[in-house]
Formats: structure tokens, C-alpha cells, sequence
């Protein structure tokens, strides 16, 4: 894998539009109101895909770079940073052990037992916690992306005993203090306490023609891309490298697949 | 028939205000609830559920074992339960009212939950479970009340009420069933993942509720003279006795599949419950205490001279019922949550705002069978005319 | 009826209770909110009266189709083309809440949720609004 960041960008994009990469002018010419506030004009090319999927090259993430993915996210979505077992947490990192318990890992090689693993919402093709959800607060989109309603979520936290996961976290209490000003973004909302939130494959970028905010920072350690295209980056990836998927036992089919 | 309650001895009216005290108390627990949110309670995001919903597990057995002297009655014939039938019918309803409200403390968003009905999801069990408990709470107030009008009357109850009957014991059965399957589908719960989950509640409703129908029928013996009669309370024993070893039986069978098997998973939850796990043995007390009172409480009811014996059977019946709520109001919640799904233990333990809420849902449930009852006793004291302990049921 | 001398009157006592605050405050005081609009804008997303009947049901569609419907864009009445956004398109104009959705909302004795997650200004610095701009406490609507 050689290809850059911006190359794949515009592969995905393309194949997504599925348009002529001469078009793609605007997804090389950095958004001029990207730190403005958006109007209509922002989302006029959004990015699309049949099934949104994520690849996550383990061998290229260390500490710090796990930490300056969940930091990107934390900043895009303003997520609360809570110490302790009621904290709240879109993207975050594991040992093997913990990313892929059902592996049963007695005698790991000791780069990747040393190695931190990425950790989130794995967006499954047949995911539990849509099926348990007794409002349709979490759903699934056409894409893939299985997307929170905040709106609607009554708090009862179902989908949390049904994600297989652990990707799901409960607003305890009201989040707004636990949010560091410098990591506030006032162009996104925050959440109020008794609803469940989690990752949501940056929806609000991709509607912007931008990929997720952890995608961005990664170093091209996370390819994102559209596994219904054959000829996207990330099929090209699954087909050259060997991965896996966290506990595919529960049958809920992941759309996130690692790199050991 | 209401007006029934409305007149009493001071113990009456003293239990009802001690009830209030102990509601408005909880409530107030409730209202710190909802300024501060589930963040008082031990709840986390490892263990999102707790001492609340086990309680609502719990109390839908409660719900259900009324059926176990509707089924008998009705189907069978079996008369001797004709003055406790009302009992049980009665006391189906403070439990139900009591699982609503558990679901309802529960919420992180209490103000929201008619979202349940403006958007019905049919694949999501807990919207069945609306239905079913709310039908439920319905069948048992018709059938209670107008069987009870009908008794009054010196009347037999109007004949739409049989089909209404035999409704409420599929119902019963679909209540508990249900509830099972809250837990029992879910893939990455291996303590909850298990076809013999819905078996294992309505055998542990079917010993507990009666056991708790009886110790308060044994109760209410003692306060107004009321009798059931001496047939009625050995059938209801011999029941509860039967069922407490359907689940005795079903647990071992969970013990056999998880340890023959030795898959880790399976496994892993029961070591939490019972030995601890990485370090963790806060439940180990509470599982053995529920062991060792379970296992005893068969010691005292399967004789039958221990069972026919009051007392006897009434140390029996409290050893149950602790034994029931343990496993199912405690271990049952816990050990599903427990390892997490990155095998690891996050402790839960109930906090005290957390039991005082429970607490104010408590009382609301003894506040409701406490009027109702009363309301039964006093038709039966009006219609017999008589202190009703002297007179047994008619096929006695 | 029963005890018809005690019920009746009861009855009675019990309406007018619950009907004195209508009696009591009709025509004392003249409806009139004073709104501040803003300075350097002149026409709103759709008419004025459309605003004043509908913010709230508009509101309600703009949050559905964006969360649920993945559509972000709101083309109104005249055809120019809108951000489905409570911050970042209403706020924009509106930036005083205090001075224009309170105003009225306070009257009215409403309180929107909306401010419990939704920023009042895509300006905004810190997640908790200065002390006077913050929604007073509770939900419900």
C-alpha cells in the first residue's frame, strides 16, 4: 500500500459519486469555509457510498497515535472526557486481549501484545442494538452507518446490553462540564444526561464531502471507504492484506476490520 | 366497592400513612434522580442495568404466579382455592404497577417514554413488553374486580368473563415469557444466552410468587383472621414445592452445559457469581447465601410433615423467597453484564439513593395491595355476614 | 345522587377553583412581546407569519431529516437554499437568544429542550453558556 491519504480521498469520493476524477476539483481545494460557519453551500457534495466500512492497520498505531485519534473525535463531537466507569468514549484504545477476547490469546507475539488497538462503534451490517431499541432511536442508514438519534433515545440503555461490543456509553449526568472548552465545537451539539451515545462514522463530515474526523489524523493508519465498491481503496486493502473482525461469533457482521 | 377501602380500623389508616411517609420519602430520593440523573446510582457503562431492572424481573414472576391459582381453579376444578384466587389476582396488581415503575425510574429520560408507542418498533422486545404488562394490569383489574362484584352479589359472574379468564393465563405465561426474552437473545451475553432462560423464569416465578402470596396471606391471618383455608394453603405449598425444584433442576442444567462444555464464555459469568473473578468476589456472598437458603428451603418444604406444618413451612417459604430474589433480583442482572465485553469485571453494587428509589416503588406496591386486599376482605366479611376465619371455603 | 347537598356544592367550589385564573386574568393584561430582531437582516427563512406559527413544527422537520433522512439542505418558499441547522442557520441572525426566543418563550411559560444539547451560538466558546444566557433548569415543553 503506497497510495496517499488524498489519493484514496479521491478514490473513495470518486467511486462513491461516482464520477469522473476530473470533477473532483473541490475535494482537492480545502473547503474556504471550513472554519466557518456552514450553510447550504457546505453540504452540497456530500459523500456517498452503498456500505460505509472501515479498515484500522493495528501494526501502524501506537499509544499516542490511538490518543490523537479519540482527541480529533472527542474535538469534532464534543465528548465529554469522564473519569471512572461511568465515562463516555466514541473511539478509544484496548490490548489485544480486550479488542478480541473471544480469540482466547494465551502466547501473543510480544509487538502485538504490546500493541494498543483501536476501538469503536463497529457500524454492523445486522446490528443488535438497532433490533433491541424500542423507539428507532438508533437506526440504520441506507450506507451502513448505524446513526443515534438523540431526539428520541428514552435513555433505557437496551442497546447497550445488546452491543456485543462495548461501543455504546449512557450520559449519566449532564456532559457540558466534562467538556474542556479547548476542545469545544460550538458547530456541533452536545448531549443532555440520560441518553446513549457512540460513534457515528462522522456523519456530519461526510454530508460536508469530508471524511471522518479520526480518518483525517490517523497518518493513513484508518482507510475509510465503501465496501459495496469493488474498486474502492478499501476493497483493494481487504484484498491485498489478511483481517479481522472483533467476535464474529455474534453474528452482528462488523463493518470495521483490523490489520494485525 | 372502592368505598370498601375507604373505611378502617387506625391500624388500617396508620399503614396507609406509614406506607406515604415511606412514598414520599423515596420520592423525594426520585426527584434527586431526575435534577442529577442515573450518576447517583451504582449503574456504569459496563453494568448499564441494575438493581432496578432485576427488580422489574423479578416482580413480573410476582405478576405471573397469580396463574397458579387461576390455572388450577378454572381448568381443574380445584375449588379449595376459590377465597385466595382473589388474593392473587389482587396482589398481580401492585407487582405489575411495580414493574412499570421500575422501567420508569430506570429511564435516563422518563419524560420521553411514550416514545415507546408514537413509534412502535415490533422488533424490539421491549416493546412487547409494554404491551403484554399493560394488558396484563388490565385483565387482572376486570377479572379481579367483577368476580369479586359478582361474589358480592351472591351472583355467578357473567359468562364473557370465562374467555377473559382463560386469556389471563396464557397471558400470565406470555408476561414472563416475554421478559425472558428481553435478555435471552442478546449475542454478547453468554449468562442471558440460553434457550432454557423463559423456562427458568416461569419456574422461579412459580415458586416465588406464591411463596411471597402465602407468607402474606399467612400475614393477613394474622392481622384480620382471614383464612384461605387449610386445603387451599397445602395445594398452594405442594406448588410452590414442585417449582422450587423445576428451578433448582434448571440452574443445574445451566452448570452442566457451561462446565461440560468448558467454554469460557458460558463459564466465566458463573466463576464471577460464585469464586470471583480477576479479583472481583463481591457477589460470592450474596450467591452462596442464595445457595445454601435455596437448597434449605427444600429441605423444609419437600417433607410433607414439615410442609403441612406452619411454621415449618413458613421459615421454608421466607428461605425461598430470599433465595428467589437473589438469583434473579441480583445475580441474574449482574452476572449477564459480568465479564464485559472486553472480559474484563466492572463492579456493581446498588447505592443507597438507588434503594431508596426502589424503596418509593416499594411502598407505592404495598400501598396498592394493602387497599386492595382490604377491599377483599371486607366483601367477604359483608357477604358472610360473619368473622369469616370460621367459615372455610364451601368445598372444604 | 347520594349526599346530593354536600356534592353538588363541592362540585361547584371545585370548578370555580380550577377556572379562577382564567377569570382572573382575562383582559388584565394586553399580549404584547417585544422581540429584538436582527439589525442587518431583513427577510427570515420563510414569511414572518410562517415563523411565528411554525418555528416549532419546522424545527421538529429539520431535525428528523437531518439525523434520520441524511438531508441537510431546506429550499424555502422563494427557493434559496438553507443549512437545516438550529445553530449554525437560526442562531446566526438570532444571536441573542436571550432577546428574541426567550422574550416570547418566557412569556408563554414554554421552556424547549433544544438548549440542553444545541449551542446558542456557533460563535460559542465554552459547552455552558454565559449564566445569563443559560436555559433555566428542567426540560419539558
Amino acid at each position: 500500500m503506497k497510495s496517499s491519504r488524498r489519493q484514496f480521498m479521491k478514490l473513495a469520493a470518486a467511486s462513491a459519486l461516482g464520477l469522473g476524477a476530473g470533477k473532483l476539483a473541490f475535494m482537492g481545494d480545502a473547503p474556504a469555509f471550513a472554519s466557518d460557519i456552514p450553510t447550504a453551500a457546505t453540504f452540497e457534495h456530500p459523500l456517498k457510498a452503498k456500505h460505509w466500512g472501515m479498515v484500522i492497520d493495528t501494526t501502524k498505531f501506537t499509544k499516542e497515535l490511538v490518543e490523537k485519534c479519540a482527541h480529533a473525535c472527542r474535538k469534532q463531537h464534543n465528548v465529554p472526557v469522564i473519569e471512572g466507569k461511568k465515562e463516555v468514549k466514541w473511539f478509544w484504545g484496548g490490548t489485544f486481549e480486550e479488542a478480541f477476547p473471544n480469540q482466547i490469546p494465551e502466547y501473543l507475539s510480544e509487538d502485538v501484545e504490546k500493541r494498543e488497538i483501536p476501538l469503536l462503534c463497529n457500524h454492523c451490517e445486522s446490528p443488535m442494538c438497532v433490533r433491541v431499541c424500542p423507539t428507532q432511536a438508533t437506526f440504520q442508514r441506507a450506507d451502513g452507518i448505524v446513526m443515534m438519534d438523540m431526539h428520541r433515545c428514552i435513555g433505557c440503555r437496551y442497546c447497550m446490553a445488546g452491543c456485543p461490543f462495548g461501543a455504546r456509553s449512557f450520559n449519566f449526568q449532564n456532559p457540558r462540564p466534562f467538556i474542556k472548552d479547548e476542545d469545544f465545537n460550538p458547530n456541533y451539539p452536545t448531549r443532555t444526561r440520560g441518553v446513549v451515545e457512540k460513534c457515528t462514522f462522522c456523519t456530519e463530515l461526510l454530508a460536508e464531502g469530508k471524511m471522518p474526523a479520526c480518518v483525517e489524523v490517523s497518518e493513513g493508519a484508518l482507510t475509510f471507504g465503501d465496501l459495496g465498491d469493488e474498486n474502492s481503496e478499501i476493497r483493494h486493502l481487504l484484498r491485498e492484506k489478511f483481517t479481522i473482525r472483533r467476535k464474529p461469533d455474534a453474528g452482528t457482521k462488523p463493518s470495521v476490520y483490523y490489520i494485525i | 366497592m372502592l368505598e370498601k377501602a375507604l373505611k378502617g380500623s387506625p391500624r388500617y389508616w396508620g399503614t396507609l400513612a406509614g406506607l406515604i411517609g415511606l412514598i414520599a420519602l423515596g420520592s423525594g430520593f426520585w426527584m434527586y434522580q431526575l435534577t442529577n440523573g442515573l450518576v447517583i446510582t451504582g449503574l456504569s457503562r459496563d453494568v448499564s442495568w441494575g438493581f432496578y431492572i432485576a427488580q422489574l424481573t423479578y416482580f413480573v414472576g410476582v405478576a405471573a404466579s397469580a396463574v397458579m391459582l387461576v390455572l388450577p381453579y378454572y381448568f381443574h376444578h380445584f375449588k379449595q382455592f376459590s377465597k385466595m384466587i382473589i388474593l392473587g389476582e389482587f396482589l398481580a396488581i401492585p407487582a405489575v404497577i411495580m414493574c412499570m415503575l421500575f422501567v420508569v425510574v430506570d429511564l435516563g429520560q422518563p419524560q420521553r417514554m411514550l416514545n415507546i408507542i408514537i413509534h412502535p418498533t415490533p422488533n424490539s422486545i421491549l416493546f412487547y413488553d409494554m404491551i403484554v404488562l399493560n394488558v396484563y394490569l388490565l385483565l387482572n383489574i376486570v377479572i379481579g374486580f367483577i368476580s369479586l362484584q359478582a361474589f358480592r352479589n351472591k351472583m355467578d359472574p357473567p359468562k364473557w368473563i370465562k374467555p377473559v379468564i382463560y386469556l389471563s393465563v396464557i397471558w400470565a405465561f406470555s408476561i414472563h415469557t416475554v421478559t425472558a426474552f428481553l435478555y435471552a437473545g442478546l449475542p454478547g451475553r453468554h449468562y442471558w444466552l440460553s434457550a432454557i432462560m423463559a423456562a427458568r423464569f416461569l419456574s422461579s416465578a412459580f415458586c416465588s410468587g406464591p411463596a411471597l402470596l402465602l407468607l402474606l396471606t399467612f400475614l393477613l391471618k394474622a392481622l384480620t383472621g382471614f383464612d384461605p383455608g387449610k386445603k387451599a394453603i397445602k395445594g398452594l405449598a405442594l406448588i410452590i414445592t414442585y417449582a422450587m425444584c423445576i428451578n433448582v433442576f434448571f440452574y443445574l442444567l445451566e452448570l452442566f452445559t457451561a462446565f461440560y462444555s468448558n467454554m469460557p464464555g458460558h463459564m466465566d459469568p458463573i466463576i464471577y457469581l460464585f469464586s470471583g473473578l480477576h479479583g472481583h468476589n463481591d457477589l460470592v456472598p450474596f450467591m452462596w447465601t442464595a445457595t445454601v437458603l435455596g437448597l434449605g428451603s427444600l429441605f423444609f418444604l419437600i417433607p410433607t410433615k414439615f410442609r403441612e406444618n406452619p411454621p415449618a413451612l413458613i421459615v421454608g417459604l421466607i428461605m425461598l423467597v430470599i433465595a428467589t430474589w437473589i438469583d434473579k433480583g441480583m445475580g441474574l442482572i449482574i452476572g449477564g453484564f459480568t465479564p464485559n465485553p472486553f472480559e474484563e469485571v466492572t463492579v456493581y453494587l446498588p447505592t443507597f439513593p438507588e434503594l431508596m428509589v426502589s424503596l418509593m416503588v416499594f411502598s407505592i406496591g404495598a400501598l396498592v395491595l394493602t387497599v386492595l386486599w382490604k377491599i377483599a376482605v371486607e366483601v367477604r366479611v359483608e357477604v358472610e355476614g360473619c368473622n369469616h376465619s370460621l367459615v372455610p371455603p364451601k368445598a372444604e | 345522587m347520594y349526599n346530593a347537598k354536600y356534592i353538588i356544592p363541592a362540585m361547584i367550589v371545585f370548578i370555580a377553583l380550577m377556572l379562577f385564573p382564567f377569570f382572573y386574568g382575562t383582559g388584565t393584561h394586553k399580549y404584547e412581546v417585544q422581540v429584538e430582531l436582527p439589525k442587518d437582516q431583513k427577510e427570515c427563512i420563510e414569511a414572518k407569519e410562517v415563523m411565528r406559527e411554525r418555528h416549532m413544527q419546522i424545527l421538529d422537520e429539520w431535525r428528523n431529516a437531518v439525523v434520520r433522512d441524511e438531508v441537510r439542505i431546506y429550499t424555502n418558499a422563494k427557493g434559496k437554499k438553507f443549512s437545516m441547522s438550529l445553530t449554525d442557520t437560526c442562531m446566526t441572525c438570532h444571536a441573542e437568544k436571550d432577546k428574541f426566543c426567550d422574550r416570547c418563550h418566557n412569556d408563554v411559560g414554554v421552556n424547549p429542550y433544544c438548549w440542553d444539547c444545541h449551542n446558542i451560538s456557533p460563535e460559542q466558546k465554552t459547552p455552558i453558556p454565559p449564566a445569563a444566557e443559560a436555559p433555566a433548569e428542567g426540560g419539558g415543553h
